[in-house]
């Protein structure tokens, strides 16, 4: 059971994050393209720094809790998912706010109409 | 480079991504403050886990702080750590929180699956741009 404790936290955070798309139609999942290719360059980066982490000797992680998965340089899989859990629950909180207060992002197209009044206007009140 | 180095570092390289490469501006927006209000509550509390039950332990040549105790958890307060994670944690979650949400805001601005836009369907003012599927 306890070598499934990381995987548990991951779990947590899915779970208590993924509700968002549902309830708030924050539609990041339906966007799952976009939010693949954002995904791809956080998780080179993080997995590098992790890597380095672990050859510097920062950190080291507990085996008894832990799949036992390792990648190469000793990287356990329970941390590469987390580069993916936790990015995807950042993205779904931002777009729940949007969804719920109707706040400007930066990636909505020039003229558009953001809760009855148009970006561009916005940005100038 | 110790994890406190490289942790400011990322800091410094997200906010510069943000403000001057890409210019997503997301830092100046309160929508971005108030989501990352939410994401650092629960951040506090996965790393709690994650450092209170000692399943990612540190090193203390490379934190503030001291390294993770052999047989026990370390402070919960104090000795350069914040909810039992080393400070650090904080400002690598932050550097990893911005740069996904400014990839994010980036592809949808350069036109990738910007939309269903978040929330129910949007009224639309005459003259403003209609949104077409990709």
């Amino acid at each position: 059971m306890s070598r499934f404790a990381y995987l548990a936290v991951l779990a947590f955070v899915v779970v208590g994050s993924s509700w968002l798309e549902i309830a708030l139609r924050t539609r990041v999942y339906a966007r799952w393209r976009r939010l693949a290719v954002a995904l791809g360059p956080v998780v080179a980066i993080f997995c590098a720094w992790d890597l380095y982490a672990i050859a510097a000797g920062h950190w080291t992680f507990d085996p008894a809790r832990t799949t036992g998965v390792l990648l190469p340089g000793g990287l356990p899989l329970d941390e590469v998912l987390f580069f993916v859990v936790v990015p995807i629950a950042g993205v779904l909180t931002l777009e729940a706010v949007r969804s719920v207060k109707r706040w400007e992002v930066g990636d909505e197209p020039e003229g558009s109409c953001v809760d009855g009044v148009r970006a561009s206007d916005e940005d100038a009140a | 480079m110790t994890y406190t180095q490289l942790a400011v570092l990322g800091v410094v390289v997200v906010v510069l991504l943000d403000l001057v490469v890409v210019r997503t501006r997301l830092l100046r927006r309160r929508v971005f403050w108030a989501a990352y209000a939410i994401i650092v509550f629960f951040q506090l509390v996965t790393n709690a886990i994650l450092t209170g039950l000692r399943i990612v332990r540190y090193d203390g040549a490379a934190i503030v702080g001291s390294s993770t105790p052999a047989a026990a958890p370390p402070p919960f307060l104090g000795d350069g750590r914040i909810a039992y994670a080393p400070f650090e944690d904080l400002l690598f979650g932050f550097a990893l929180v911005v740069l996904t949400l400014v990839l994010w805001v980036w592809l949808g601005r350069r036109g990738l699956q910007r939309t269903p836009y978040a929330g129910p369907p949007r009224a639309r003012v005459p003259g403003a741009e209609t949104e077409r599927r990709p």
